[in-house]
């Protein structure tokens, strides 16, 4: 069925629409967007009052499937992700098996087709098993779908592999996602190092693990003029190290979750694992560059590093739980919190690191933007609205959050994708 | 004095001055049971109090046995208790089923740091900390600030000097947290890979010359060094950390001519310290312990005893 947006405030990144307009979508795509458009035989959606965005664009999800069905699955992490507002999601390949070969990527477009509520793009392995030792067939994982390469989880520790890796990424067409990590550096570290831990007298993961890794990358992308994408940078360095490489021309982008924007490390006093992630929540200095970096623009994105992990998991001493934390459903509105009414972006700024900006890097050309003729992805914010994030409202399969129990503004009330209606807020009135 | 308020011993950071001097005070009159012929109050009759320990420990457990039996409390130890790093029962199940037995109070020794918050979370139990991780160890602090203000008749304005491993002890931790709050003054002194980040922050001065820590020290106080630091590239080898930092009876001059000689066990003799000086006059080693039993029972009291009233 065709949907018709009624009294819609369109917010692009490149502003709010100064007036009210319906917007009119057929076969998928936005085909119409003016005011009082009339069509019979619809579904109709009024969208007084609130916000309507482009579908928000997640470059940095793991759905645990195929492997870890327990904590989440392709179906289950779809519905947090249109819950949360998102359209398009990239998953991570530290499945098992891992996202290493056309097969598996076949495999996880079919189950993302027959859910059907989001576009799902599987990131493959950089190398085979996620191993660091060689690198997958990366013509055979773009031909199968694949946008982005990552080993998630795990840096290329070896410069001379990243270099190849690089070099033949940019044949393949595939963006080559880094996890910035010099395992010899964090060696084994559960939290970020300093004062700290020395108190908790757990064991530091110095941020000199995550910059090394990117100046690293930079001199190499430097070098071969090929681009890099350093994900979920946390540390203020490490802003600095980017905001000079993109200064001199190099091709690196960049993004940045959540929690390392809105908690500090003081978060892990509690030894509550669900604040235990990788790379770790740093220091108020380190949360003000990310703002600031996000700011100026040398943080390109946000995502969530959606991580979901089964209460079993997590519910044992804070040296032995798995790092990571669910992000999908609280990312709005802690963007919004921290962000928007913290001054830091305007909504249509947010809109460009949560959505235009993503798709910018990943090379979507109807994505990213409400306009006619562009892939009807939006979301419906109800920006003025508070909700409580509970387990019950959760709808991940995993309930691992540090925000249970807080109360934020902003939430998202109905999203369509693909031209379909996939989710609307069961406290909301979207039906006329 | 201020009455007694909490419910766990988890650490000392959460302790203020008042509940250290109470658990002293409580601990100066319980250390005479020790001495009696019948050992034996009945404080906590009734009471059933269990040692979960995680991690292997002789004095600790053996000290918090006593303490608890020469209470009149009924003990049980469960052994062998796996951390989730190993397959098999949780840690908060095994203290579940422990909790379901009606035990009153649990001591906990784990090798993770914050182990004994999850029990103190996840059960309705009352929980000492018998040594998490790196992080704390209670009652080894109490019991060695006890011996100090014994010994010395004060805590304020004494200087004391813990040599070593820093990094990876959780009873300098808990140290530096008692006695800072008892007015001492800490000096931490190891070689610079075994100082941890950050340790200034906790309110103490921090050296790698040996000679500047031990100066004017009333306390000097080794801590055991492990082997493994050699292997995971903090120490080139034993033999050199003898030669720079173990404390020898020329070393032990530099300190205030009477200072104590501490250690919280088991010594590593001819490493951190030498056995001259672990068997010398200054020595309060063994003090220590028999120390140990005294303050064990003063925490388990405060915590398990009055409530009954």
């Amino acid at each position: 069925m065709n949907v018709l947006i009624k009294h819609a405030t369109i917010v692009n990144a490149s502003g709010e629409a100064p007036v009210v307009q319906d917007i009119f979508i057929e076969e998928g795509k936005i085909t119409g967007i003016g005011p009082s458009i009339k069509r019979d035989g619809v579904r109709e959606i009024d969208a007084a009052g609130k916000k309507v965005i482009p579908g928000l664009i997640d470059l940095h999800v793991h759905l645990r499937e195929p492997g870890r069905e327990d904590k989440e699955t392709i179906e289950t992490g779809s519905r947090a992700a249109v819950k949360g507002g998102f359209t398009t999601i990239f998953c991570m390949p530290n499945t098992a098996p891992a996202i290493d070969t056309a097969q598996v990527v076949q495999y996880i477009l079919d189950q993302a087709k027959k859910v059907g509520l989001v576009n799902v793009y599987p990131v493959g392995a950089i190398t085979k098993g996620r191993e660091g030792r060689e690198i997958t067939e990366m013509m055979d994982l773009r031909r199968a779908g694949c946008l982005g390469v990552s080993d998630d989880g795990r840096s290329l520790m070896n410069a001379g592999l990243m270099r190849r890796a690089l070099e033949y990424a940019k044949m393949a067409g595939l963006l080559v996602m880094q996890h910035c990590e010099d395992d010899h550096l964090s060696a084994k570290g559960v939290m970020n190092e300093g004062a700290l831990s020395t108190l908790l007298g757990l064991k530091g993961d110095p941020l000199i693990a995550e910059t090394v890794i990117i100046a690293r990358d930079i001199e190499i992308a430097r070098y071969l003029g090929t681009r890099v994408h350093f994900m979920h940078i946390s540390a203020a360095r490490s802003v600095e190290l980017i905001r000079r490489a993109k200064a001199e021309g190099v091709l690196v982008s960049c993004e940045a979750t959540p929690h390392h924007f809105t908690l500090t490390e003081d978060a892990v006093k509690s030894f509550d694992t669900s604040t235990k992630v990788n790379p770790p929540l740093r220091s108020q200095t380190d949360v003000q560059a990310i703002k600031a970096g996000l700011k100026d623009g040398t943080i390109d994105c946000i995502v969530t590093d959606h991580a979901p992990h089964t209460h079993e998991d997590k519910e044992v001493e804070y040296d032995g739980a798995p790092p990571g934390l669910i992000g999908l459903e609280t990312a709005f509105a802690l963007a919004i919190k921290e962000l928007v009414a913290g001054g830091i972006l305007t909504l249509p700024q947010l809109i460009e690191k949560m959505s235009a900006g993503p798709a910018r890097i990943m090379g979507f050309l109807n994505k990213g933007e409400i306009l006619v003729g562009k892939d009807a992805d939006i979301a419906i914010v109800d920006m003025d609205r508070e909700w409580k994030v509970t387990k019950e409202d959760m709808v991940s399969k995993s309930k691992n959050s540090p925000f249970m129990g807080w109360t934020l503004k902003g939430r998202v009330m109905a999203t369509i994708c693909g031209g379909k209606v996939v989710y609307t807020d069961r406290c909301g009135n979207d039906r006329q | 004095m201020n009455k007694w308020k909490h419910k766990h011993l988890l650490d000392l950071q959460e302790t203020t001055r008042d509940d250290i001097e109470l658990i002293l005070e409580t601990a100066r009159s319980f250390k005479e049971v020790s001495s009696r012929e019948v050992k034996k109050v009945p404080a906590l009759r009734g009471k059933t109090v269990a040692m979960l320990f995680a991690e292997p420990s002789t004095r600790t457990r053996v000290s918090f046995e006593l303490a608890a039996k020469r209470l009149s409390a009924d003990t049980l130890a469960i052994q062998g208790a796996t951390s989730s790093l190993v397959k098999g029962e949780t840690l908060l199940d095994t203290a579940l089923n422990v909790e379901a037995m009606n035990v009153d109070l649990v001591v906990v020794r784990h090798s993770a740091s914050g182990a004994p918050q999850l029990l103190a979370n996840g059960t309705k139990m009352s929980v000492i900390n018998a040594g998490d991780g790196c992080r704390a160890h209670p009652t080894q602090a109490l019991l060695d600030i006890f011996t100090i203000k014994e010994k010395l008749g004060r805590t304020d304005g004494v200087r004391v000097a813990i040599i070593g491993d820093i990094m990876h002890s959780r009873v300098a931790r808990s140290n530096i947290a008692g006695l800072i709050k008892m007015g001492a003054q800490v000096v931490v002194c190891g070689p610079s890979t075994l100082l941890p980040v950050g340790i200034e922050q906790m309110g103490v001065e921090s050296t790698t010359d040996i000679n500047k820590a031990l100066k004017g020290a009333d306390v000097v106080m080794a801590l055991r060094m492990q082997k493994e630091r050699q292997q995971d590239s903090f120490l080139p080898s034993i033999v050199e950390y003898v030669r720079e930092f173990c404390i020898t009876p020329e070393r032990l001059r530099i300190a205030s001519p009477k200072a104590l000689v501490m250690h919280p066990g088991p010594t590593n003799r001819g490493i951190e310290i030498a056995a001259e000086v672990a068997d010398g006059p200054q020595s309060v080693i063994l003090e220590q312990v028999t120390n140990g039993i005294a303050v064990r029972m003063a925490v388990l009291y405060l915590l398990l005893g009055r409530k009954s009233k």
